[in-house]
């Protein structure tokens, strides 16, 4: 027996570690919605990297070994995970997150509360004609190492996606039609195309990271896709400072060219600090160890409510909107092939009890098109009053009845042929607030008399399960917060159809019509609203007449701060603010508002 | 000497293989595709083909375009080359680094918890049994102690000491104000934030020690050598130590075979704690199917519990006569 215990410790070693990691899992990782972790894409959020021991300290300043308070911002709910990569361009998104934003930055930024493009490293940008896009950039811009940046950095940026198609900025060149970029001088830069898709160009504006020729140009193409870019030099407002397996430090560059442009950001140093649970998080909230919380707190509504956190409204929702949740169907079995059947379901569904019980009134429900509130002044409302649909279950019931579907001896309805319908909605399991979303669908559903129940597989299970379309219900919410209804309909949309779909329209919703209209949206211009409005009020028609997937409720820009005596920092966006931006500190969102923040904010007792 | 310890090596080597061959099956019999995950983070617009093309980029950066078959002769060259792959959850970053950086944290947590719960419950469980005040009223404080699930009492902890009575701090390996660096504040620093992470595997380790071993010196001190012994008028103290003697074998038995289970606590006690160290990183690595990380993390615990079982062993050889006796002659 003796003999064997080195194997049975081993073996009892694997299974108790097995064994802990899958319960732990549930209480931790709540990332439930869009904890940016793996949940969006394009936007994405990211991951940190590093390239050295425990904790490493770059070369940029000296580096202090105490940070005072009163000069530091600690935020999280972005960080997950040790840093990784410092590379803006890494394919698999893994850099650490701030590296887009606060030391590499876009030609413009946007703020999705007025909906329009900011000029950031250009002064502007317009379509001379409609295939020619033409950048100005501002003069006295410079690279954290002294250098200038100029026109020929932009070029260079761009171009590496015509030469590097590992890169994800390649599809510029493979399928937006960019064709060209030339630098006219300095700071003048040509774009040319061929039949551009203009909504999604306004996009990469402020998402493509310009890097400097200088320090690129003799890197490998390998380097340059999956490099780690240790010690960064960008041009942006921060600069690499340290990281440990817990957080990324930052801290402010006083030779920022912006410094003059949009102000200086008050926290000289940002802890972005990566917590194992959002328990974790909401406890450094209260005791004032945490200073701006994008993670979501379940029920930090009531602590809003008695004064101990602050929020973006006062009230219910507490939070802006991020993105839209949606019921996702598989057109490809019966019943859901069947549009009466799908609007019975869209009827059926509790909304308002899931934002009750799933998000304590943290958000608010989805109107019919499925487009956040930013870009609401593009839905056709005549459209929605007219096709789209309200929580009814007795108008569910009568739906499903007019259709034909009978009820069967249990007090479901059976399919057409007779045989029962079993439907089943999932969500990854650990994720609370969609799983007890899905508990409320599924009961909503049952009373209307769809028999719907609800599942929780493993988040890998789950991915696979609607790649590959062998789901039959499920929760998603992969379209970030952009500047054009296209992103959403483009995703709701995505075509061709093919055997696996990782990039949307995972209900394999096959309609030339919508298809052919999401294109024609795309290639709109920005500043032709009224043609976007038209194009937009086409895809809402058809989507809620066939009703393909139902949009439920908006996920929140999760965003709490201590107020009070144990906050250090105060002038965070509220809804009363005078010039409100989205307080986010997620990847690709610092150039949507999280800079601008920390610009905005002042110490609560200043020396 | 030698034979035995030859004889148990090559039992520690087949177990080596054999745990890290199941290791390499674990995280392939998961459902899931892990380059499909990976991909979902790319930014901006995708079509078929761009994905497809990414797709086969990244199956053969990871060496998965192959068979399994040649996947796992694969996975035993790299690793005996001491190459543990890139980590997709941190891409591009190599497992070996990955695990390098997190591992100082769990042995800072597991090498003082385990060998100080272990002596302190066993000096306290022998004392404990002397007395009947104490008996009464520590064993059962050993059995809550010891049943307690180490994510339970890490909660509770981290409720009481560092909400409520705000002493510890509830996150974070060291001050979030502070970097790294040789000062005797960092120092403070790094032992504020692991006491309670510590203190939490500690408590349930000493608790189940400290019963385990008045439960052995119970039955030792009815033994009949002891029984012999007192009727001859040896004294009390001499009676104890011969049957302290006795308890402590099975109690290193004990705590080889509890091995697992600590480790199992411990990484548990790191989520809850958010403190460093391979256990946020194992969840994660298993939450995006990260072959890689999960092997390396596994591999990590493979290498540490037979290493622990081996140092028990030899340790056995030192403390039980009989050991040594089977060695030079008789059967082990």
């Amino acid at each position: 027996m003796r003999k064997l215990l080195p194997v049975l410790s081993v073996v009892i070693a694997l299974s108790m570690v097995l064994c802990a990691c899958a319960p732990a899992a549930t209480p931790t990782a709540a990332p439930a919605t869009m904890a940016p972790a793996a949940t969006m894409p394009p936007a994405a959020t990211v991951a940190p990297a590093t390239a050295a021991p425990a904790a490493t300290a770059g070369p940029n300043t000296s580096v202090p070994s105490n940070l005072p308070r009163n000069q530091t911002i600690f935020i999280s709910g972005a960080a997950w995970g040790p840093a990784s990569s410092w590379n803006p361009f890494s394919g698999v998104l893994a850099n650490t997150t701030g590296t887009v934003g606060l030391v590499y930055e876009t030609l413009f930024g946007f703020d999705p509360l007025s909906g329009n493009m900011i000029p950031w490293l250009a002064e502007s940008g317009t379509w001379t004609n409609p295939t020619t896009y033409d950048v100005t950039l501002r003069t006295g811009l410079t690279w954290s190492d002294g250098q200038p940046l100029t026109a020929d950095d932009v070029v260079y940026t761009f171009d590496l996606g015509k030469t590097n198609s590992a890169l994800w900025i390649a599809p510029l060149w493979t399928q937006q039609g960019l064709t060209g970029v030339a630098a006219i001088d300095p700071t003048h830069v040509e774009f040319t195309f061929t039949n551009p898709i203009y909504q999604e160009w306004n996009w990469n504006l402020y998402n493509v990271p310009i890097v400097p020729q200088h320090l690129w140009q003799n890197r490998t193409a390998d380097d340059i896709a999956n490099g780690t870019n240790v010690n960064p030099v960008g041009s942006g407002a921060y600069l690499y400072l340290a990281t440990g397996q817990d957080r990324n430090v930052w801290v402010r560059n006083d030779k920022w060219w912006g410094l003059s442009v949009f102000g200086t950001p008050a926290p000289k140093y940002i802890v972005d600090i990566r917590t194992s649970s959002n328990n974790v998080a909401l406890g450094m909230v209260l005791q004032g160890n945490l200073d701006l919380s994008n993670n979501f707190l379940p029920g930090v509504g009531s602590l809003v409510d008695n004064g101990y956190v602050g929020t973006y409204f006062p009230k219910a929702p507490y939070m802006l909107a991020a993105n839209t949740a949606y019921l996702v169907m598989n057109l490809s079995m019966k019943p859901l092939d069947d549009p009466a059947f799908r609007k019975a379901l869209a009827y059926a569904i509790d909304v308002p009890s899931i934002i009750r019980i799933a998000y304590a009134g943290l958000v608010n429900a989805s109107t019919p098109g499925g487009l956040l509130p930013a870009l609401s002044q593009y839905d056709d409302t005549a459209v929605q009053a007219s096709l789209g649909y309200h929580f009814d279950t007795a108008k569910a019931k009568q739906m499903l009845a007019a259709a034909g579907y009978k009820t069967g001896s249990d007090g479901f309805v059976t399919n057409k042929d007779g045989s029962p319908i079993k439907l089943q909605v999932t969500c990854p399991n650990g994720w609370t607030d969609w799983m007890a979303a899905i508990n409320v669908i599924a009961s909503s559903a049952q009373a209307a008399g769809i028999n719907v129940t609800a599942a929780t597989p493993d988040q890998g299970a789950w991915q696979t399960a609607m790649y590959s379309g062998t789901f039959q219900l499920s929760l998603n919410n992969n379209t970030p917060l952009t500047n054009t209804p296209w992103t959403t309909y483009n995703y709701l949309f995505w075509h061709p159809i093919v055997a696996q779909m990782t990039q949307g329209n995972f209900e394999r919703y096959n309609n030339q019509a919508v298809f052919d209209a999401v294109d024609a949206l795309g290639r709109v211009q920005t500043t032709d609203t009224a043609g976007m409005k038209a194009a937009v009020s086409k895809i809402q028609t058809i989507m809620l007449t066939d009703m393909p997937v139902i949009p439920l409720w908006y996920n929140g820009a999760w965003a709490q701060w201590p107020i009070g005596s144990t906050a250090v920092w105060t002038g965070f966006p509220t809804s009363t603010s005078a010039h409100p931006s989205y307080p986010l500190t997620w990847s690709d969102y610092w150039q949507t508002g999280g800079l601008e923040t920390l610009i905005n904010l002042k110490l609560v007792a200043p020396q | 000497m030698g034979r035995y310890l030859g004889r148990k090596l090559l039992i520690y080597a087949l177990t080596f293989i054999l745990a890290v061959s199941i290791d390499w099956m674990i995280p392939r019999f998961m459902p899931g595709d892990p380059i499909q995950n990976m991909l979902t983070r790319v930014t901006g617009a995708q079509t078929a083909a761009s994905s497809q093309a990414l797709y086969s980029y990244y199956s053969h950066l990871f060496g998965m375009d192959v068979p399994l078959w040649q996947q796992y002769l694969n996975f035993w060259d790299s690793l005996i080359h001491g190459n543990l792959g890139i980590s997709m959850w941190l891409f591009p970053t190599p497992v070996s680094q990955v695990i390098k950086n997190a591992v100082p944290f769990d042995i800072a947590l597991l090498v003082p918890s385990i060998l100080l719960s272990w002596y302190a419950g066993n000096k306290f469980g022998a004392f404990a049994a002397r007395s009947k005040w104490l008996d009464n009223t520590v064993s059962p404080l050993g059995y809550l102690l010891t049943a307690t699930p180490y994510m339970w009492l890490g909660i509770l902890l981290a409720w009481l000491f560092g909400t409520v009575w705000r002493i510890f701090p509830i996150a974070g390996a060291y001050s979030f104000l502070m970097l790294p660096n040789l000062s005797l504040s960092f120092i403070g620093s790094l032992l504020l934030h692991w006491f309670l992470p510590f203190a939490s595997l500690f408590l349930v380790g000493f608790g189940g020690q400290a019963i385990g071993m008045r439960n052995l010196i119970i039955y030792e001190l009815e033994a009949d050598y002891a029984n012999y012994l007192e009727a001859l008028g040896a004294p009390r103290k001499l009676i104890r130590d011969y049957a302290f003697r006795n308890a402590i074998l099975p109690q290193v038995t004990g705590l080889a075979l509890s091995l697992g289970v600590i480790v199992a606590g411990a990484l548990v006690t790191e989520v809850v704690f958010s403190y460093p160290g391979i256990g946020y990183l194992l969840l994660n690595a298993i939450q995006n199917s990260d072959y890689f990380l999960i092997q390396g993390c596994f591999l990590f615990i493979i290498i540490g519990v037979l290493l622990a079982n081996f140092v028990i062993d030899v340790a056995y050889v030192i403390i039980d006569p009989r050991t040594r006796r089977g060695m030079t002659g008789g059967t082990a």
